[in-house]
């Protein structure tokens, strides 16, 4: 579903990612993990097209799509939930998902009731301005508000970052509960977390793929955790 | 409560001409046009987040067009009205094609790069716009209703017609800001950026917004002229251009009616001061500068907030 070929992408005159490859099938959910500074956030920039990668391509469903606008690549199923997961903060929490309903217009099994009803916890937080709520409730509306443009495929970056323990145990519930809906990619420092939830993962350093491999292979390989991994 | 506060001032609206002097009534009539032209302007900087510094120019274009074609015509007010809403509508386009491709203080620049334009041109173009002295003494067209013919020269026609304007501009603009676009420009408003990511195309919804700012404006400076019984460069002039946002900031932009409210208190504010000083800038100057610093939500967006306060703590 998606192909990700060779990409090279700068920030300045700083070569952050150096022909980077990777790929995700549909109904996968494939994490990226690395330590801070390895390069997660700009893969997922690059391939959202927020970096525009100056060498390689991205392809979506077998399309080029490297260097489509924003808002095309969103209206062709791609959702992006960046790192620092900003709500509208003036909105309320249902504007917030009506908003990325209308904006996208996909059909499909997700719509407000049916967000509702998979994370009630909206449902009665409402009306209230998504400002006001907690960091855990922030990026709990965040995915819905990704979901509601009834995507086939998710970026989510670095998704734990910050909230407490007990959310994060949530999350995971909420991304299990999600496995073979949706492809996501997911690029996380938490790699328990990560390994948890997905089938595969690439570990990168210094913008380029190092190792990859299945979760449970990930899981056993010391001598990658010690390497790429601990902190 | 709130809407018996609403029907009260509804009722006054439409029964005080009967009985005010005819100062009064020419005083509430510019104010409802300037309401109309602050309420279009506050589309773009309250609601889509877009600080324009030339929105005078929609107001100048449509107020001309409206002049030239009662000046060299025998159109009907109606008629008149919708070409140069159509004047607007497409300079709108124009101009807000080029702004929309920046924000912030890019596009406040932009907006009053383009107003300066209009102003230049309005002032120069003197066989056309009579340049500095504007253009008067053209008949006021007839307004057709169904059967009859009306003159829109008496005050009090001319009030009700400009109030039948300030209504359908309030329902419109109520009910657009409640659709899906409403929406849409307010997520725009909050984060340019992430309203991208889930699919928003900024700058066509930017434009969007900006061409019915434009258009809207358009119809109040039709009114305007028509009122006034002139039409003169001061209309396209920057200064023009900052009344609205001076009246959106003095009132809240982010209230609904905030523009109003601010036409209302430049409006009677400026009566209070001119009698005693010409200087009336420097106190406006002095009350807009304690209300940015210490209301930033506007007469009306303190108030509202203070009341929401007080109801969160029964």
């Amino acid at each position: 579903m998606l192909n990700v070929k060779e990409i090279h992408s700068y920030y300045g005159e700083s070569h952050v990612i150096q022909g980077l490859s990777l790929r995700v099938d549909r109904g996968e959910i494939v994490c990226l993990l690395g330590r801070n500074g390895a390069g997660k956030s700009t893969t997922m920039k690059s391939i959202m097209g927020i970096v525009v990668p100056r060498e390689g391509s991205v392809l979506f469903k077998g399309k080029d799509v490297t260097k489509l606008p924003l808002h095309k690549k969103a209206r062709m199923g791609i959702a992006y939930v960046p790192e620092d997961r900003r709500v509208f903060s003036e909105l309320t929490v249902e504007e917030n998902l009506e908003v990325a309903y209308h904006a996208v217009r996909r059909e499909g099994k997700w719509d407000l009731k049916s967000v509702f009803e998979a994370f009630p916890v909206l449902k009665k937080l409402r009306n209230r301005k998504a400002g006001n709520l907690s960091g855990g409730e922030q990026q709990i509306l965040v995915i819905a508000r990704a979901l509601i443009t009834n995507p086939e495929l998710i970026l989510l970056d670095e998704p734990c970052e910050g909230l407490a323990p007990v959310i994060v145990e949530e999350l995971e519930k909420i991304i299990k509960e999600l496995k073979g809906g949706v492809t996501i990619l997911l690029a996380e420092q938490n790699t328990r977390f990560a390994l948890s939830v997905s089938d595969r993962g690439y570990v990168i350093e210094k913008g380029r793929v190092v190792f990859s491999g299945s979760s449970q292979e990930l899981t056993s390989n010391e001598e990658v955790q010690k390497r790429y991994l601990a902190v | 409560m709130r809407k018996a506060l609403a029907a009260l001032l509804l009722v006054s609206l439409f029964v005080f001409p009967f009985f005010s002097e005819m100062f009064v009534l020419l005083f509430a009539t510019e104010i409802l046009i300037f309401s109309i032209f602050a309420l279009s302007f506050n589309l773009l900087f309250g609601c889509t987040g877009l600080l324009s510094f030339g929105h005078a120019a929609f107001f100048g274009i449509g107020g001309y067009t409206a002049v030239l074609l009662a000046y060299h015509t025998h159109m009907g007010f109606i008629p008149i009205l919708l070409l140069s809403a159509v004047a607007a509508f497409f300079s709108a386009c124009i101009i807000g094609f080029f702004c929309v491709r920046r924000d912030e203080i890019y596009f406040a620049m932009l907006t009053l790069g383009f107003g300066m334009m209009v102003f230049t041109v309005v002032h120069q173009w003197r066989s056309l716009t009579g340049g500095s002295d504007g253009l008067s003494g053209f008949s006021l067209p007839e307004l057709s209703l169904l059967f009859a013919k009306v003159s829109i020269s008496p005050p009090k026609t001319f009030y009700f017609l400009t109030l039948f304007f300030f209504l359908a501009t309030l329902l419109f603009l109520k009910r657009l800001l409640d659709s899906p676009f409403g929406l849409i420009i307010r997520s725009i408003r909050e984060n340019p950026e992430r309203s991208a990511f889930i699919g928003v195309n900024v700058s066509f919804y930017r434009w969007v917004s900006f061409v019915i700012a434009g258009t809207l404006a358009g119809v109040a400076g039709v009114l305007f002229v028509f009122y006034d019984r002139m039409a003169s460069p001061s209309m396209v002039h920057w200064t023009m251009s900052a009344r609205p946002v001076l009246m959106s900031i003095l009132g809240g932009a982010r209230s609904f009616l905030g523009p109003v409210i601010g036409a209302v208190v430049f409006y009677i504010l400026e009566y209070i001061v001119t009698q005693f000083t010409e200087n009336w800038m420097i106190f406006l100057g002095c009350i807009l500068v304690p209300i940015v610093i210490f209301f930033p939500d506007g007469i009306l967006g303190s108030l509202e907030k203070w009341i929401a306060k007080r109801r969160g703590r029964k």
